[in-house]
C-alpha cells in the first residue's frame, strides 16, 4: 500500500542520502562496498525515521494526526515572505488577504442577493423586477473578466484607482493610511465580483422567495391579515433559511480558497496566486496542506449544517427519520 | 385578461431574447465555419507562430483601420514602396559609368495627408553584386523642399537600415531643426517626428506637433565599383493603423486569432457541457438504478472529486504535460465527470424509478440497460437542456481564464492568448485597448447569447419558473 508515491519518496531519500555519504570527505577512504553498505544502513535508518518501516494504514493515521494538528510539513520551493519554508506559515501569512479580499465579497454578495431579492419577489412583475430578470445573464461572464474592463476603466482611462497589488508601494507607516490604501485596492476586485455575481444572485433568491410566497400557509396567513412584515419574516423567510444558510457557508468557505484568476489579474497576494505558483512550481506540500484544510472545513461545515437545518426549521427534527 | 396580455407579452419577451441569443450564436457558427475554411487550422498556425520576420510588412501595435471612420483624425496606414514592383512614384535606376563602375539612383515618393505621425521608418535592401558592395546615401525631402542626408551606408547582400531607431539621426535631425526655429528641442522627439512634422514653434512640445502634409520624398544615391550590379529596396512607413481588428505586439495580425478562436471557444465550450452532462447523467441513472456498492463507489467517487480542486489540478496537468486544447477539453470532462451534477441527477432518477411506467418495463422484462437509456434518461433529457447550454459560457472562460494563466494551448491562436498576450505586454498601462477589448467583446457576446438562449430555455422547459 502507498502505491507509486512511496516509491518515489524512497528513491529520493535513496538519492539524496547516496549523495551525501559521496560527497561527505570523512568517507573517502571507504571502498565501494562499504560505501554501499554505509549508504544502506543510512537509507533503512532514514525510512525509519520517517516511518517508512511501519505499513501503510499506521502511517495514515501519522498523516491523519499532522493534518488535523496542521503540522503541514515543509514547502519544496516555495518559502513565505518572511523567509519560512513552512507550509503553515506560508499559507497563515497569505489567508488575511484573502479573507479580506474575498469573504468580504462574499458577504456582500450575500446580503445584497438576500434583501434585494426579497424586495424584488414582493414586487413581482415591476420594472425593477423586469430589469433584475433582464440582467441576469450578465453573471454568466466570470468576475475576474470584469475585472479586466473595471481595469481599464477606472485605472487605465479615469486613472482613480490602482491596477492591482493589495497596498502602495512602499506602504505607508501610520494604520489609518494603510487601511485607506489596502480599501483603495481592494475597490476593483470588489466592484468586479459584485457586478458578474450580484444579478444571478438577485435573480434566484427572488424567484425561490416567489415559489414559497405561493404557498398554502402564507396564503392563510395573508388570510389572517398578519402585517406583511410578519409574513416575510416568519413565514416566507424562516422556512427558506436551509438552503440559504447552506449556500452561504459553502461559499463563505470556498472563498478562503482565494480565486486563482482574479487574484492573478488584480496582482492580489492571497490564496489563490499561492494555489498558483504551488501548482506551477508542483509544490505538492502546499497544494496538499491547501487542500486537506479545505476538506476539513467542508466536513466540519456540513456536519454543522446538518445541526443548524433541525434549529431552524422545526419541520426538519419534526419529521424524525 | 390585461393579465393575460401581460403574461403574452412576457412569454414574448422570454421568446425574443432567446431569439437574439440564437441569431447571435448562428452567427458565430457562420464565422468558424469560414474560418475554417478561408484559413485552414494549421496555416492559422503557423501564421499565428511565424514570428516577426513573417509580418515585417505590418505595423506594431496598430488599432483596427475602421477607427478612422469614427475620428476626425486620420490616423495614417502604412506605406509600402518597393522597386521590385514599380508604380508611380517608384523609380530606379542603374547606370555603368566608363565600364567599371555602376551608379544608382533609387527614388520613392508618397503622398502624406494623414493627422498623426507614422509608426517606424524601414528600409529593407536586397543587392545581388560580385565583389564590390555598393555604398549608398539616403535622402530626405520633406514637401516644403527641406532637404536632409539620413545616412550613408555600405549594403551587404540582404540589409536593412531602421531609420526611425537611428539615434545618432534623431540628435542630428534634432540640432538641426533646432537650429532653423532658433529653440532648443527639448524633448527627445522621435525620427519619425522629426522627419514628418511642420518646422515652427509647434515642433517644441510633442503635442502641439503638427504633421506636414505633402508628398515627401526619399532617394537613395550610391555607386559601386562593378557594373554586374543590382539594388532592390523597399521603404516601409508604418502606419498606426491595420486590418480590421489591428495588430499586436509582434505586429501579427489580430484578425486571425479573433476569427479562428471562434470555432475552438464554440466548440470547446458546447463539447465539454453537453459531455459532461451527459456523463453525469448516467453515472448518476446507474448509481440511482443500481443502488447497493454500486452506488456506494459511484457516490464515494462523486465526493472526492467534489473536495479536488479542479482548476489546480487542470494547472498541474497543463503545466506538467504542454497539452494542446483538444487533449485540455478532454482532461476538463474528466476531471468533472463525478462532479456535483452526478448528485443531482441521482436524486431525480430515483424518484423517476418508482414510476409505473418504469415498473411495467420492469415486467415485461427489459433489461437495466435498456431501462436507463429508454426510460430513465428520456424522461431527465428535456430538463438538463437549459442547464446545459447555461454551462457553456464557463467552459468558453476556462480556456480563457487558462490562457491568461498562461496554460492555454501552445500553439492554437485563441480569444484568451490575445487577452493574455495584451495583458503580458501592458496593452492597459499603454493604453492599447482596442487589444483587450476585441477578444473580450467577442467573449461576452457568446457568453451572453448562450445565456439568453439557456435562460428562455429555462423558462419554457421548467414551467414552474414561469408561473412564480
Amino acid at each position: 500500500m502507498g502505491g507509486y508515491v512511496d516509491e518515489i519518496v524512497k528513491g529520493e531519500v535513496y538519492l539524496s542520502i547516496s549523495q551525501r555519504v559521496r560527497q561527505n570527505p570523512a568517507y573517502r577512504h571507504l571502498n565501494e562496498t562499504q560505501v554501499r553498505e554505509l549508504i544502506d544502513a543510512l537509507y533503512a535508518n532514514e525510512l525509519k525515521r520517517i516511518g517508512f518501516d511501519k505499513p501503510f494504514i499506521y502511517r495514515s493515521f501519522a498523516y491523519l494526526k499532522d493534518a488535523i494538528t496542521l503540522s503541514l510539513g515543509r514547502a519544496l520551493w516555495i518559502s513565505s515572505a518572511s523567509g519560512s519554508k513552512s507550509v503553515y506559515i506560508i499559507i497563515t501569512e497569505r489567508l488575511p488577504n484573502t479573507v479580506l479580499l474575498f469573504t468580504t465579497t462574499q458577504l456582500l454578495l450575500f446580503f445584497i442577493g438576500l434583501f434585494v431579492g426579497l424586495f424584488l419577489s414582493r414586487r413581482y412583475g415591476s420594472v425593477a423586477d423586469r430589469l433584475a430578470v433582464m440582467l441576469a445573464p450578465l453573471s454568466s461572464l466570470p468576475g475576474w473578466f470584469y475585472g479586466i474592463f473595471l481595469i481599464l476603466i477606472f485605472a487605465s482611462y479615469l486613472r482613480l484607482l490602482p491596477y492591482g497589488g493589495m497596498v502602495d508601494v512602499p506602504p505607508p507607516t501610520d494604520s489609518l493610511s494603510y487601511a485607506l490604501s489596502v480599501l483603495k485596492h481592494m475597490t476593483l476586485p470588489v466592484l468586479s465580483w459584485l457586478v458578474a455575481y450580484s444579478f444571478i444572485n438577485i435573480y434566484v433568491r427572488r424567484t425561490f422567495f416567489l415559489m414559497f410566497s405561493s404557498e398554502d400557509y402564507v396564503e392563510l396567513a395573508k388570510a389572517k391579515g398578519l402585517p406583511e412584515s410578519v409574513i416575510q419574516r416568519r413565514y416566507v423567510l424562516r422556512p427558506t433559511l436551509p438552503p440559504i444558510i447552506t449556500d452561504f457557508s459553502l461559499s463563505l468557505i470556498a472563498s478562503w480558497m482565494g480565486a486563482i484568476i482574479t487574484e492573478r489579474v488584480f496582482n492580489w497576494p492571497g490564496i489563490g496566486s499561492l494555489l498558483y505558483s504551488a501548482s506551477v512550481m508542483f509544490d505538492t506540500p502546499v497544494l496538499v496542506g491547501l487542500v486537506v484544510i479545505y476538506a476539513y472545513l467542508l466536513a466540519v461545515t456540513v456536519f454543522t449544517l446538518e445541526i443548524v437545518y433541525a434549529i431552524l426549521d422545526p419541520r426538519i427534527r419534526m419529521g424524525g427519520a | 385578461m390585461a393579465s393575460r396580455a401581460k403574461r403574452f407579452f412576457e412569454q414574448l419577451l422570454f421568446y425574443r431574447s432567446a431569439a437574439i441569443g440564437l441569431a447571435i450564436i448562428l452567427v458565430l457558427v457562420g464565422i468558424s465555419v469560414y474560418a475554417i475554411f478561408a484559413i485552414p487550422y494549421d496555416e492559422a498556425v503557423r501564421l499565428w507562430r511565424a514570428g516577426e520576420q513573417h509580418w515585417l510588412n505590418n505595423p506594431r501595435n496598430a488599432l483596427p483601420s475602421w477607427v478612422n471612420i469614427f475620428s476626425s483624425k486620420k490616423l495614417p496606414e502604412t506605406i509600402i514602396l518597393d522597386t521590385s514592383e514599380p508604380r508611380p512614384g517608384v523609380s530606379k535606376a542603374i547606370v555603368p559609368v566608363l565600364g567599371r563602375f555602376s551608379q544608382i539612383r533609387i527614388e520613392f515618393s508618397f503622398d502624406y495627408q494623414y493627422d498623426d505621425f507614422p509608426s517606424e521608418l524601414n528600409l529593407f535592401f536586397k543587392s545581388r553584386f560580385n565583389a564590390s558592395a555598393p555604398q549608398l546615401t539616403v535622402h530626405w525631402a520633406k514637401p516644403n523642399g527641406e532637404e536632409y542626408v539620413l545616412n550613408t551606408m555600405i549594403i551587404s547582400r540582404e540589409d536593412k537600415y531602421y531609420i526611425s531607431n537611428d539615434d545618432r539621426l534623431a540628435r542630428e535631425l534634432r540640432g538641426l531643426i533646432s537650429a532653423k526655429v532658433n529653440r532648443t528641442i527639448e524633448y527627445d522627439a522621435p525620427v519619425t517626428l522629426l522627419l514628418f512634422a511642420e518646422e515652427d514653434a509647434s515642433i517644441l512640445n510633442p503635442s502641439t506637433a503638427k504633421v506636414m502634409k505633402g508628398t515627401y520624398r526619399l532617394w537613395i544615391e550610391g555607386m559601386a565599383f562593378e557594373t554586374n550590379v543590382d539594388v532592390d529596396a523597399r521603404l516601409i512607413v508604418y502606419g498606426k493603423v491595420y486590418g480590421w481588428a489591428g495588430t499586436d505586439h509582434l505586429r501579427r495580425d489580430i484578425g486571425i486569432a479573433l476569427l479562428w478562436g471562434t470555432p475552438i471557444a464554440l466548440s470547446f465550450g458546447v463539447v465539454a457541457s453537453v459531455s459532461i452532462a451527459l456523463i453525469q447523467m448516467f453515472i448518476g441513472a446507474i448509481s440511482a438504478w443500481f443502488l447497493g456498492r454500486v452506488d456506494t463507489v459511484l457516490q464515494r467517487l462523486t465526493e472526492v472529486f467534489m473536495v479536488l480542486p479542479f482548476l489546480p489540478v487542470v494547472i498541474m496537468i497543463s503545466t506538467f504535460y504542454k497539452i494542446n486544447i483538444w487533449i485540455l477539453l478532454l482532461v476538463v470532462i474528466g476531471l468533472t465527470a463525478f462532479g456535483s451534477g452526478v448528485k443531482n441527477y441521482r436524486a431525480m432518477f430515483l424518484q423517476i424509478k418508482e414510476f409505473p411506467y418504469v415498473e411495467a418495463a420492469r415486467a415485461y422484462g427489459a433489461g437495466s440497460f435498456r431501462i436507463i437509456v429508454r426510460y430513465l434518461i428520456p424522461k431527465v433529457l428535456p430538463t438538463i437542456i437549459p442547464s446545459m447550454v447555461l454551462s457553456v459560457p464557463d467552459f468558453v472562460f476556462l480556456e480563457a481564464a487558462l490562457a491568461i494563466l498562461g496554460l492555454g494551448d501552445p500553439l492554437a491562436p485563441t480569444w484568451g492568448k490575445i487577452i493574455d498576450d495584451a495583458f503580458t505586454y501592458g496593452a492597459l498601462y499603454k493604453g492599447l485597448y482596442y487589444w483587450v477589448l476585441e477578444p473580450s467583446v467577442l467573449l461576452a457576446i457568446t457568453s451572453l447569447s448562450f445565456a439568453m438562449l439557456g435562460f428562455a430555455l429555462d423558462k419554457i422547459f421548467n414551467p414552474r419558473l414561469k408561473e412564480a
